[in-house]
C-alpha cells in the first residue's frame, strides 16, 4: 500500500516538526555521497545546485546543449509567494487555501501547506541571486494578481519571469560546477534506471551526440523531467519536453498518480494550419487587464474594433462576476470552448475569442499617466500613445511574440486566443518527501503529481518547482541518505547496469530495425490527434474507450511501420524522437484509462457526464477523494492504488468564482 | 493579413561530424505557406527527406518561442535570419517570396565547432559563466527580499542585461568571434545591482580570462553583435565591462587568487 508517510500534528507544524527531527548527513559523509539529477529546469537546476552546495557529489543530466535551456524558461507571467506586501489580505494560510481550492480538492493539505511556507523563501533566495524582478519606484518589489485568487501577490519580470529564475537557478548551477561539487552532463538523455536490491541506484544514458549508451552510479536518483503535455503533440511545452524518463521509471515499479489531470490553458495563439509544430501561450497575466469577450452576434464577420460596446459579450464578467476575466483556468477553458462550441467564435477557424486590451489602456494607464503628468481633459489618442507606454513595460515582449507570429498589431487590434494544453498536474506519485514508489528514486517538479490537484493556479509551478528543489529536497534527501552512508559506490560494471543497458540496447535496436514508411512526426499528430479530441478539454465514456483501441492500433502500427533514417552510434534527432513517442503512445493509453475510471468532474478533467445544470464540473467526493497511483504489472496492464485524500483543516465545497 | 504560398530553393550546410568536413547541399520545398515559422519550414523539408530516404538535416530548437536560445540558424549571411530582434524560431515564412534561394549554415567560429549539420557545441558559453557568472550566495543565506531596495532604474536596466538567451549570435555575427556583447551583458546583469557588487571585479577578471582561453577573438566595436542581437542586448554593456574590467585591473586587492 502507498504510504504518504505525512508526519502527524497540526498542519502549521508538520514541516517544522519534519526538519527539527529529520535525519542529518555530517559534512564528511556528504562528499562520500553521489546523488543523480536528470533534469536541469527550475526543480532540477534548483536541487542540483541547492545539494552541491551541502557538499554532495552531484551528476546532472540534460538533453539540451546546455542546463539554461529546459522548458522553465519559457515561463512568462510570474512566481506566487505569500509575502503580502500589498497589505491585501494574504497569508500563508491564504496561498495553502487558494491552492488547494484551485486544484479543485484533489492535493495533499500537508504538501501544499509546506509549499506555502516556503514561498517567501524563494522570493528572497531568487532576489540574494540577482533575479531581477520588477521593481516600484521606490525600489521595493512589485506584485501582480493572477487566475483564482483575490490577492496581488505573484512576483515577475515583465513576461519572462521563467527565463530570469532559471537563470539564477543555473548560475547556482554553474557555480557548483566550478567548484567541483556538480558534474555537468549536456545532450545526455535518460534511457533507465538502474534498481538495485529494490534501491535505485543509477541511470543509463544515451550520448546524443555520439550515440553511445552511458552508465552512471548515484547513491540516489532525482527525476525532474518536466511535465507530459507533448503526448497530445501541440501544445505550449518545448520541442523535446517527454515523458521518457519518468516513463522508464513507471515501468520500473513507480507508481503513475492522476495522470488525466491535463492543464488546458486559455489563452494560446490558435492553431494556424496543419503545419503547426507548436503552440504558444500568451501569459495569464494578460488577464489582469485584457477583457475577453465574444460578439454577441453568432458568426459576426466584422472587425473587432467595428463591434460596438454594446454587442460584445464579456462572457467571464457575466457568467463569474466575482473573478471575472481571472477565474482559474480550467474554468476559463471551457468558457471559451463554449462560446465557440455555440457558433460565436471568431477569426478564419472561429476557434478563437477575443482578449483585448483597449479598455485598460486607455482607462487604467492611459488615466493614471495623464493624471502623474498632469493632463487634463486628455482625448482618446492621447491616453492610448500613454497607456501604451506601460502596458509596453508590462508585457512588451509577449506583445512582440504575438505580433511575430500572427502579423497582427495587439496594441491596436484584440488578441485571438484559444486554449491550448499547456501543463499536467499528473506525475509520478511521490511522498512526503518527495520519494516515488521506488526506494531511492525522487521526482521533482511537473514531473511529479504532487501539489496540484486536478488544476494548477497561475504562477504556481516556478514556486513548486524552486520549492521542491532548493527548500524540500536539501532535507528529505538528507533523511533517506543518512541510512546509506555505509554503501561504498557500486561499479557500473555490475551486473544490473550491463543488463539494464542491455536491454536499452535491444529497444534502441528494435526501433532501427523496423524501417517502416511512415514518419515519427506521422504518429505523434495522429496520437496528439486522439488525445486532444478524446482525452481533452471534455472526456466521455464513450470516447474515451475509443480512444483507448485506437491508441492501442496505432501503437502497433508504430512498431511496425515507424521509418526512422540515420545510424544508433552517431547523433540522431529523428531516432531521439522515436524513442520519446514510443513511450507517449503507452502513457495516452493510461492518460485515457485514468479519465474512464474517474466518473467525475474536477479541475482540468471535465467528465460531460458529470456537470451541474450551469455547465459547471461537479465533483464527486464520496467516490472519488483520492489520489488515483497506477502501478504497471505487465506489458500495458496496470493495477490501481488509491491515496486517500483526507482534509482536516478546509472543508471541501462545489467551487463556486461566481 | 495576406496569406501565400511558396517553392523555395535551400541551400544547407551538411556535415556528419565535428571530424569530417561539410559541404551545402541544394534542396527544394513546395507549398510553404507564409503562416509557417522557418523551423516549421524545415519540418517539411526533413518530413519529404525521411520519406524519400534520405537523411533529414540536424539542427537544434527547443522552446520555439524565442526564450530558451536553443535554435541557431545563419540565414542569408545574417544569424537568425532577416528580421530585427528575432530568434530563427520566430521568424516567419511571410519574410520570404516564391522563388527565392535560402541559404542556411551553422553559427561559424572555432569557439563553437560544429557538432553535427547546423548545430554546433556552445558549451564555451557554460564554462564563462562557471568562470564567475553568478553571485556567491548559497541557498538558505537571504534576507527578506525587501531589504534590498533597487532603483527602478537599476532593475530596468539589470533586467535588460539579463534577457540574454545564450544563443551565440553575437559571436556568429562578429568578424573576430568576439563573445564580449555575452559576457558583458552577463557582467552588466550582476554588476547593476547591489547584490552583485561584492565580487564585481573580480567576475569581470575571471569571466574575461576564461573567453580568451576559449578562443573567442577581441572586440573591435563594429556593433555587429548588436545588430543582430534577437533580445537586442545593447553595446553599452561592452562599455559597462571595459569599465569594470579596467577598474578591476587597476584595483591591487582584487589579484589575490
Amino acid at each position: 500500500m502507498l504510504d504518504s508517510k505525512i508526519p502527524a500534528g497540526k498542519l502549521e507544524e508538520k514541516w517544522t516538526d519534519y526538519k527539527g527531527h529529520c535525519k542529518l548527513v555530517n559534512p564528511a559523509n556528504k562528499r562520500k555521497l553521489e546523488v543523480i539529477i536528470v533534469g536541469t529546469g527550475l526543480a532540477g537546476a534548483s536541487a542540483a545546485a541547492a545539494l552541491g552546495e551541502q557538499g554532495y557529489q552531484v551528476k546532472a543530466f540534460c538533453f539540451q546543449d546546455s542546463p539554461r535551456r529546459a522548458h522553465s524558461i519559457a515561463a512568462q507571467g510570474g512566481i506566487n509567494a505569500a509575502k503580502n506586501y500589498q497589505n491585501d489580505g494574504d497569508s500563508i494560510f491564504r496561498l495553502f487555501y487558494d491552492t488547494i481550492k484551485g486544484g479543485d480538492y484533489r492535493s495533499r493539505e500537508a504538501n501544499v501547506h509546506r509549499l506555502s511556507e516556503v514561498s517567501g523563501n524563494i522570493i528572497d533566495q531568487c532576489v540574494a541571486q540577482g533575479v531581477p524582478f520588477a521593481r516600484e519606484y521606490g525600489g521595493l518589489l512589485n506584485n501582480r494578481s493572477f487566475g483564482g485568487v483575490q490577492v496581488k501577490r505573484t512576483f515577475y519580470a515583465a513576461g519572462q519571469t521563467g527565463q530570469q529564475l532559471l537563470i539564477g537557478a543555473y548560475q547556482a548551477l554553474e557555480r557548483q560546477v566550478a567548484l567541483g561539487n556538480v558534474k555537468m552532463y549536456s545532450r545526455h538523455e535518460m534511457q533507465d534506471i538502474v534498481v538495485i536490491d529494490g534501491k535505485a541506484r543509477g541511470i543509463i544514458t544515451r550520448n546524443l551526440i555520439t550515440g553511445q549508451l552511458e552508465r552512471f552510479f548515484g547513491h540516489s536518483v532525482i527525476l525532474a523531467t518536466g511535465g507530459y503535455g507533448n503526448v497530445f503533440y501541440l501544445s505550449t511545452n518545448a520541442m523535446g519536453s517527454n515523458v521518457t524518463a519518468a516513463w522508464r521509471a513507471h515501468k520500473k515499479g513507480a507508481h503513475f498518480a492522476n495522470p488525466c489531470f491535463t492543464q488546458i490553458h486559455p489563452t494560446c495563439i490558435p492553431v494556424s494550419g496543419d503545419h503547426q509544430s507548436k503552440l504558444t501561450l500568451m501569459s495569464e497575466s494578460l488577464r489582469n487587464d485584457g477583457r475577453i469577450w465574444v460578439p454577441k452576434k453568432q458568426n459576426d464577420t466584422r472587425k473587432p474594433n467595428d463591434i460596438p460596446e454594446e454587442e460584445r459579450d464579456y462572457y467571464l464578467e457575466r457568467r463569474y462576476p466575482a473573478f471575472g476575466n481571472l477565474v482559474p483556468r480550467d474554468v476559463a477553458s471551457r468558457a471559451a470552448k463554449e462560446r465557440c462550441d455555440a457558433g460565436y467564435g471568431v477569426g478564419t477557424t472561429k476557434q478563437a475569442v477575443y482578449l483585448d486590451f483597449r479598455y485598460n489602456l486607455i482607462n487604467k494607464y492611459g488615466r493614471a499617466e495623464a493624471n502623474k503628468h498632469g493632463i487634463q481633459n486628455p482625448d482618446t489618442e492621447t491616453l492610448v500613445r500613454l497607456g501604451k507606454e506601460v502596458v509596453k513595460e508590462e508585457y512588451g515582449n509577449l506583445f512582440d511574440m504575438y505580433e511575430k507570429i500572427t502579423g497582427e498589431n495587439p496594441y491596436e487590434v484584440p488578441m485571438r486566443i484559444y486554449p491550448a494544453v499547456h501543463y499536467t498536474m499528473g506525475g509520478l506519485w511521490v511522498d512526503y518527501e518527495l520519494m516515488t514508489s521506488v526506494t531511492g528514486l525522487f521526482c521533482l517538479g511537473e514531473a511529479n503529481f504532487s501539489d496540484h490537484g486536478a488544476n494548477r493556479l497561475g504562477a504556481s509551478a516556478l514556486m513548486q518547482g524552486l520549492a521542491d528543489g532548493y527548500f524540500v529536497i536539501p532535507y528529505t534527501m538528507g533523511n533517506y541518505l543518512a541510512g546509506e552512508i555505509g554503501v561504498k559506490p557500486i561499479p557500473t560494471s555490475d551486473r544490473a547496469f550491463v543488463e539494464v543497458e542491455a536491454q536499452v540496447n535491444d529497444r534502441i535496436n528494435r526501433l532501427m530495425t523496423i524501417q517502416g514508411t511512415q514518419t515519427v512526426e506521422s504518429f505523434h499528430k495522429r496520437l496528439g490527434k486522439i488525445m486532444w479530441e478524446k482525452c481533452g478539454m471534455a472526456r466521455n465514456e464513450q470516447g474515451l474507450k475509443e480512444a483507448i483501441q485506437e491508441i492501442r492500433d496505432l501503437r502497433t502500427d508504430f512498431w511496425k511501420n515507424v521509418r526512422i533514417p540515420g545510424g544508433i552510434h552517431e547523433m540522431n534527432p529523428e531516432l531521439d524522437k522515436a524513442s520519446r513517442v514510443a513511450d507517449f503512445l503507452e502513457l495516452g493509453e493510461l492518460m485515457c484509462m485514468d479519465a474512464l475510471d474517474r466518473k467525475e468532474s474536477c479541475g482540468g478533467h471535465f467528465r460531460e457526464e458529470s456537470q451541474t445544470s450551469e455547465g459547471e464540473a461537479l465533483r464527486n467526493d464520496e467516490g472519488f477523494m483520492h489520489v488515483s497511483a497506477w502501478k504497471q504489472t505487465g506489458e500495458n496492464a496496470w493495477q490501481l492504488d488509491k491515496e486517500p485524500l483526507e482534509y482536516e483543516v478546509i472543508k471541501p465545497t462545489q467551487r463556486n468564482y461566481k | 493579413m495576406e496569406h501565400y504560398n511558396m517553392n523555395l530553393t535551400l541551400k544547407v550546410w551538411k556535415q556528419k561530424n565535428a571530424d569530417t568536413s561539410g559541404k551545402f547541399e541544394s534542396y527544394k520545398v513546395s507549398n510553404i505557406s507564409s503562416e509557417m515559422s522557418f523551423l516549421e519550414m524545415f519540418d517539411v523539408l526533413n518530413e519529404q527527406l525521411v520519406r524519400e530516404g534520405k537523411e533529414p538535416v540536424a539542427f537544434d530548437h527547443d522552446c520555439r518561442e524565442g526564450i530558451c536560445g536553443m535554435c541557431s540558424m545563419y540565414i542569408n549571411g545574417r544569424p537568425h535570419g532577416p528580421w530585427q530582434g528575432t530568434t530563427t524560431c520566430q521568424l516567419h515564412m511571410r519574410a520570404f517570396r516564391d522563388g527565392d534561394t535560402i541559404v542556411v549554415e551553422p553559427w561559424r567560429a572555432k569557439a563553437f565547432p560544429v557538432v553535427k549539420d547546423l548545430i554546433v557545441d556552445r558549451g564555451a558559453f557554460d564554462r564563462i559563466i562557471q568562470a564567475g557568472g553568478y553571485i556567491s550566495v548559497n541557498t538558505g543565506n537571504a534576507q527578506d527580499g525587501n531589504n534590498i531596495p533597487i532603483p527602478k532604474d537599476d532593475a530596468d536596466k539589470s533586467f535588460a542585461a539579463a534577457a540574454c538567451i545564450g544563443c551565440g549570435a553575437c559571436v556568429a555575427a562578429c568578424k573576430n568571434s568576439s563573445a564580449l556583447l555575452f559576457l558583458s551583458a552577463k557582467v552588466s546583469h550582476l554588476a547593476l545591482l547591489p547584490q552583485g557588487d561584492t565580487e564585481r571585479k573580480q567576475r569581470a577578471l575571471d569571466m574575461v580570462a576564461q573567453m580568451d582561453k576559449e578562443g573567442f577573438g577581441s572586440c573591435t566595436n563594429t556593433g555587429a553583435c548588436e545588430a543582430v542581437c534577437p533580445k537586442e542586448i545593447e553595446i553599452t554593456n561592452i562599455a559597462r565591462l571595459n569599465r569594470e574590467y579596467l577598474s578591476a585591473g587597476l584595483a591591487t586587492d582584487s589579484k589575490s587568487h
